[in-house]
């Protein structure tokens, strides 16, 4: 059966290699008379049973980025260099329908808004069945059986009575799990969440993370995790990277991240979360707003806005700076300060 | 003689239809609760509709026999369950009022005295009867338009609203076109061309009416593919056609119950124009009208042809608008979710 994807039993080789490896990834929009890349050459890692955070500002690629894992860009987007590898294969070289298999098995996503991701007109089980039965020709009492099953490992209470539920009829936070369930049928090896819990209620958002946490522990499942919430983040994620139009700016464990950020970049971004200001003082901000995708400056893109910011931070795009085995940035000023420029 | 098989079977067909419509509709609890609301608002219309369905089908199912009181090939033509509610040589020679005792013109005496309760047409024929037969004909060109018009309107509709890019430029052009064309005069070549048959007449009006929907059908498919759903079905690994079936078409299900109800009415409003044009199809209550005409000119007035096809029409279109503007406003996605 060709393009028919294995049940995640992971193999001793393949459980050292990433679960997905992105490379120089170049995703490219129409702009006035040619195409701006809006992903410019952004590079990920993540392993199986790991969380990654990509972080930055509207605008900044992060979701384009998401999106082009599953090749599902929107016309007239579309990948233009780059390597994808998931779970041992490479994205960009399958035909649509080996690609269509490995949506949703391999790699699955759930998205920012639970209000309008499911489908209004049908039951939120048969939902899930579909989306077994997309990829597994099974019965339709076993789906069911298997929906409400998932249904209970999301903590759906009262599963076998809301398969026949519509979306309508269910809270945020219910829908955001019949999401997660949905993406979680196939047991897939990587799961995107595109701003999973933006759209719900604090109380809630904390559920929906323990969810996520639990799943990433219960099937060393992959996470890819984007968010402009460092709250999030911190709860969350095992590395972070931090995107700033369309490039990384920084990457690195969490601790090293959030506890010791060396781009400016990062510095600003978590400067400027309001819990970390002192009452009375004026709110830290990052001046300025992120260019449009086309008219970035040649150099470093976050000069016009660094507070730091070199003679050469206009002209030149900086080299990554390793600054430990795991935590990168790129930027001349950090380039200076560790005596490498 | 072939002619009455098809029109039983196509009976059954239609009866084998409304029953599945009916289980369907039952099934679905979206469904099941909009018919619910429909009845408390409109029960007069939609009994009304209700007879009119039910006249169109005694008059569709026919068979030849019992023809007693007829003579020579009228006794071995096929009559209806309707023709069969009335005696077998209900006529008269020419005129008569209703439930009048003697001819309109001559005071000749009549076979049947004060039988015609709407008096007879200059063929001596029961306007009555030939009123409710009408109800056959008028269910036919809007039905059967509308099953013409709905399944291209979606079919162009979704295909160019979901794919877009070129195909999209191709069926806007075929719909551009056909809408640049007079609809009157496109649909009086198309009858000429095809025949003036009821099946061609309804061919034709599918062909000149599936432009206005398959817009409406493009422009909502346009919008519910950007929808998260749809990006969430394609990231479960859906196929396109299935985005399609699954995702979209039952999404328009609402556009497609308002539009059948809006085309029915209007089909059938437009045939009585083509009558007028010479062009309708024989036994429509808008071929009635249309040779009440000169009735009109004579004197004393000659109204009760003119005023029962009338009557009838404006009964039925009427009921279908109340109807249809109670299903709007059950569908209408913003009063959706408190009618659940």
């Amino acid at each position: 059966m060709p393009g028919k994807p294995a049940r995640s039993e992971p193999q001793a080789s393949e459980a050292r290699r990433p679960v997905l490896e992105v490379r120089d990834l170049v995703t490219t929009f129409p702009a006035d008379g040619g195409r701006a890349a809006v992903v410019d050459g952004v590079s990920l890692q993540i392993a199986a049973g790991e969380v990654l955070a990509l972080v930055g500002e509207s605008g900044c690629g992060k979701s384009v980025t998401a999106l082009s894992i599953l090749r599902l860009v929107p016309r007239p987007g579309r990948v233009a260099s780059g390597s994808i590898r998931l779970a041992g294969r490479d994205v960009l070289s399958l035909g649509v329908a080996e690609m269509r298999a490995v949506r949703g098995a391999l790699g699955a996503m759930i998205f920012q808004e639970p209000m309008t991701s499911l489908n209004p007109v049908q039951t939120v089980g048969e939902q899930v069945v579909e989306a077994i039965r997309l990829h597994e020709r099974t019965s339709a009492d076993a789906a069911r059986r298997r929906t409400v099953e998932l249904f209970e490992r999301v903590g759906i209470p009262d599963a076998d009575a809301r398969f026949d539920t519509y979306p309508h009829q269910l809270s945020g936070g219910l829908k955001q799990r019949v999401m997660i369930a949905m993406a979680l049928s196939m047991r897939p090896k990587l799961l995107i969440a595109d701003e999973p819990t933006t759209a719900l209620d604090v109380t809630i958002q904390a559920q929906i993370l323990e969810l996520l946490r639990e799943v990433r522990d219960r099937f060393a499942t992959a996470i890819l995790l984007i968010t402009h919430d460092l709250g999030v983040v911190n709860e969350l994620a095992d590395r972070i990277a931090v995107m700033y139009a369309g490039r990384v700016a920084e990457e690195g464990t969490r601790e090293e991240v959030l506890a010791a950020p060396r781009h400016p970049y990062t510095q600003g971004l978590l400067a400027s979360i309001p819990s970390r200001a002192r009452p009375g003082e004026p709110l830290a901000e990052i001046r300025g707003v992120v260019p449009s995708a086309g008219e970035w400056p040649k150099g470093c893109r976050f000069a016009t806005r660094c507070s730091r910011v070199l003679d050469r931070c206009h002209d030149v795009p900086p080299e990554a700076i390793a600054l430990s085995d795991t935590q990168r940035a790129w930027c001349h000023v950090v380039a200076r300060e560790e005596g490498r420029a | 003689m072939e002619g009455y098989v098809v029109s039983n079977a196509v009976v059954v067909a239609v009866v084998v239809g409304g029953v599945f419509a009916a289980w369907a509709v039952r099934r679905s609890r979206f469904w099941s609760e909009s018919f619910r609301e429909l009845a408390r608002r409109r029960p007069l219309a939609l009994a009304a509709i209700a007879v009119y369905v039910l006249l169109g089908l005694a008059d569709a199912v026919s068979w030849v026999g019992d023809a007693e009181g007829l003579e020579g090939v009228a006794a071995h033509q096929p009559r209806t369950l309707l023709d069969r509610a009335f005696p077998a040589d209900f006529k008269e020679r020419s005129y008569s009022a209703p439930l009048a005792d003697v001819e309109f013109y001559g005071a000749a005496p009549l076979a049947r005295p004060g039988a015609h309760w709407l008096g007879t047409d200059i063929l001596g024929r029961d306007v009555l009867l030939l009123t409710l037969k009408g109800a056959r004909v008028a269910l036919l060109i809007g039905g059967l338009t509308s099953l013409i018009v709905i399944p291209l309107a979606l079919l162009f509709g979704m295909s160019a609203g979901y794919f877009g890019g070129r195909v999209d430029d191709a069926v806007f052009f075929v719909i551009s076109t056909l809408a640049s064309i007079p609809h009157l005069l496109l649909l009086i070549a198309l009858i000429l061309v095809l025949g003036r048959g009821p099946v061609q007449v309804c061919i034709a009006m599918g062909i000149t009416n599936w432009v206005g929907f398959a817009r409406v059908v493009r422009g909502e498919t346009f919008k519910l593919r950007e929808l998260d759903y749809v990006q969430a079905a394609r990231a479960l690994g859906a196929s396109e056609w299935r985005i399609v079936l699954r995702h979209i078409l039952p999404n328009l299900m609402h556009l497609v119950v308002i539009t059948f109800v809006l085309l029915f009415s209007g089909t059938v409003l437009s045939e009585a124009i083509l009558a007028f044009l010479g062009i309708g199809i024989d036994g429509s209550w808008g071929q009635m009208i249309d040779q009440a005409r000169d009735e009109l000119a004579r004197d004393p007035i000659i109204a009760w042809n003119l005023a029962s096809a009338s009557a009838a029409l404006f009964g039925l279109i009427l009921s279908v608008n109340l109807v249809g503007d109670a299903i709007r406003d059950i569908l209408d996605p913003r009063t959706l979710r408190e009618n659940l």
